[in-house]
Formats: C-alpha cells, structure tokens, sequence
C-alpha cells in the first residue's frame, strides 16, 4: 500500500528558536498582536507499507535516526492513505 | 611510524570548506594530507589506507534538515564499516565545525556507550542568535586523554576563531548532568570556552559565542581519538593568520591552532 505521512518536527519548549524570534518580531512591528512564533519543519512523505502502523513505524524510525534530533526536537507524525 | 609516512585523508563534499587550508596545516606539520571526495573515497579509495581522517568545517549538503545531519547518515550508511575498524583501530578522527556536527550526528561523539545510532548531543542554534566569525578563547581541559591536545598543557588558554551559527553544544535536559559527570569522569570534556584569563562564562555571551551548555566547545570519544570542535585550528596555524599580526613588532612564527596537529603528529608517530 501507498501511504502519505506528515512528519512534523519542531524544537522542544526552552530551545532557542531564531527563526521564530524574528518573525514575531516582524509581525509585531506589522502591529500583529504576536505573543510567541514556533516555527517547525513539516516532511510529507510518501512510502510504501504494509500497514498504517507499518508506516508509522518506518516513519518513526526516520525522525529518529535522521528528521529529528531527540536532544533537542519534538515530532508528531500523520497517516494518510493514499491508495 | 615516521611522520612523512602519516596518511591523512581530509573530506570534502558540496559545502565544505578550509579543506585546502587543512591539507596546508598538516603538511607544514610534515604529514603527506590530501583532499577528496566522499564519493572518491567510497568508489575509488579504501579509507583504511590512511591513518587520520578530518571532516571539515562548512555547510555540508547545505546544512538541510539540520547542519551535519546529512553527511553524517550517507557516511555511516556507505562507510559504517570502515569507520568502525578505523575507530576500534584507534587511529584519529577530527571534526571541525561542520565536521563536530557531523560526529555528533553520526553517534560517533560522544559514543557513552559505543557509536550511537542516534544522536546523543546536539549542536544547536547559537544564543543570542546569529553567525558569529571572531576569534575567541579556549582552555584545555583534557588530562591527556584526547591524542589532539597532549602536546597543550591542561588549564593553558588558547586562542582560535570560530564560524558558525549552530555551536550551542548541548544535552537533552533530563541527561545534563548525568551525561556531564560521565564526559568529565572519561576525560571526554577537551575545550570551553573561557575570557582572555581563562575564566569560565558560565554561558555568558561574548566569551561563550554561543550559549553551550558548560561552555563546551570541543570533546572527544571514551578513546581520545575522535576529537570535534567548533572553532578553527586551521586558521591559526600560522603567526601570520593572527588578527592582531600587525600591531606586533615581531610576528610569532605560529599560531595555537598549530599544536593540535603537531599533538596527532606524535600520537600517530608513537603509536604506529
């Protein structure tokens, strides 16, 4: 089966996060009531599985060994099937 | 081995750089150094072959999804088994800027337990924010340990530039302080950041150009033999590539970068 995963990677809470800091600022100077930005990094994936879980698994496998650094990232992951 | 025998290989792939400037500083050193391709060295080249291998400074495959991730996962997936030989073989690694992230990425630093198939540090976004391309200094805080600093008497400042904007050397922080005292208790912690005195930051900006966690600026494996660090010694090989050259009446010959690879020289010279 064919499946389209969503790998959404973003820092943990207390990381510095550059990108997001100066696009709040940005905003705030466009007169945006912006308390906070987190920016994060979406992978969407399409791969052959078995299963949903399948994919999961195979996906969870690749945020931790390269999408992701678990020192410092979060991740949450997405199943679609797509055929 | 006498040091014109030493091999050492020096990495470069789309985004590297100082290469050319590393060759330079090993062979000053008397080392025959010489520059290629990653793919020339999986296709072409055994990297048994040689004794030392460096990865270089830069933006390796463009710093895309996260600086050194890259380079680190096509190494270990096309060279997994030579780079182990060479590690359990204890003949030198060092990672330079780009080359520390790649270490870090590739579980090869700081290998608590082994090479890692995870990364078990990260090399974040600089605190405050920002690319940084200054010289700063360093203390050595190997006890001998590390086959890079032997020849640098432990407490001494040295001063080398840093370039980067990802060098916020960190652990998660459940691990901090856990992994901490097993760095200091395996002589793994080789350089911090430190004032023109050598005093610590304690994280504070400028003399910590980057929020490390423990002004950390360079370690090495269990082994000493895997050294990564975010600051440049090949730009301060030489008295000339000093940013204050000109205000001295007499140019030192050399600079502090230089002893990092006259320390491997002798180590690769004693050993083999």
């Amino acid at each position: 089966m064919l499946y389209k995963v969503r790998a959404e990677i973003s820092l943990k809470p207390g990381h510095s996060d550059p990108e997001g800091e100066t696009t709040t600022r940005s905003l705030k100077e466009l007169t945006y009531p912006v308390r906070n930005i987190g920016v994060s990094k979406m992978y969407t994936i399409t791969l052959e599985a078995k299963s949903r879980s399948d994919a999961e698994t195979k996906v969870d496998e690749m945020c931790k060994r390269l999408l992701a650094n678990p020192t410092k990232d979060n991740y949450t992951i997405q199943v679609e099937q797509t055929q | 081995m006498k040091r014109e025998e030493i091999r050492i290989f020096i990495l470069r792939v789309g985004g590297t750089n100082c290469d050319e400037e590393t060759k330079r500083a090993f062979r000053d050193s008397r080392m025959d150094a010489e520059v290629g391709h990653f793919n020339q060295l999986v296709k072409e080249k055994n990297l048994l072959d040689y004794d030392a291998l460096v990865i270089p400074g830069g933006f390796s495959h463009g710093d895309y999804v996260r600086a050194g991730a890259i380079w680190a996962k096509q190494i270990m997936a096309k060279l997994g088994k030579e780079v182990k030989t060479f590690v359990d073989e204890e003949r030198p690694i060092l990672g330079i800027c780009n080359g520390f992230q790649v270490l870090i990425e590739a579980g090869l630093l700081p290998q608590f337990d082994g090479i890692s198939n995870f990364p078990e540090a990260a090399l974040g976004a600089n605190i405050p924010a920002g690319y940084n391309c200054r010289w700063i200094h360093l203390t050595n805080e190997s006890n001998g340990r590390c086959v890079f600093t032997r020849r640098i008497r432990k407490g001494s400042i040295i001063r080398i530039p840093i370039a980067h904007s990802e060098g916020r050397f960190m652990f998660s922080k459940e691990c901090e302080r856990k992994y901490l005292e097993r760095l200091l208790d395996n002589d793994q912690l080789v350089f911090r950041y430190c004032q023109h005195d050598g005093k610590y930051p304690d994280g504070r900006y400028p003399s910590n150009p980057n929020g490390s966690f423990y002004d950390i600026a360079g370690i090495c494996d269990p082994s000493g033999t895997i050294l990564g660090l975010m600051p440049h010694p090949e730009r301060a090989y030489y008295g000339w590539q000093l940013p204050d050259w000109t205000k001295n009446d007499k140019i030192p010959a050399f600079g502090d970068g230089r002893i990092i690879f006259e320390s491997v020289a002798e180590y690769l010279t004693k050993k083999f």
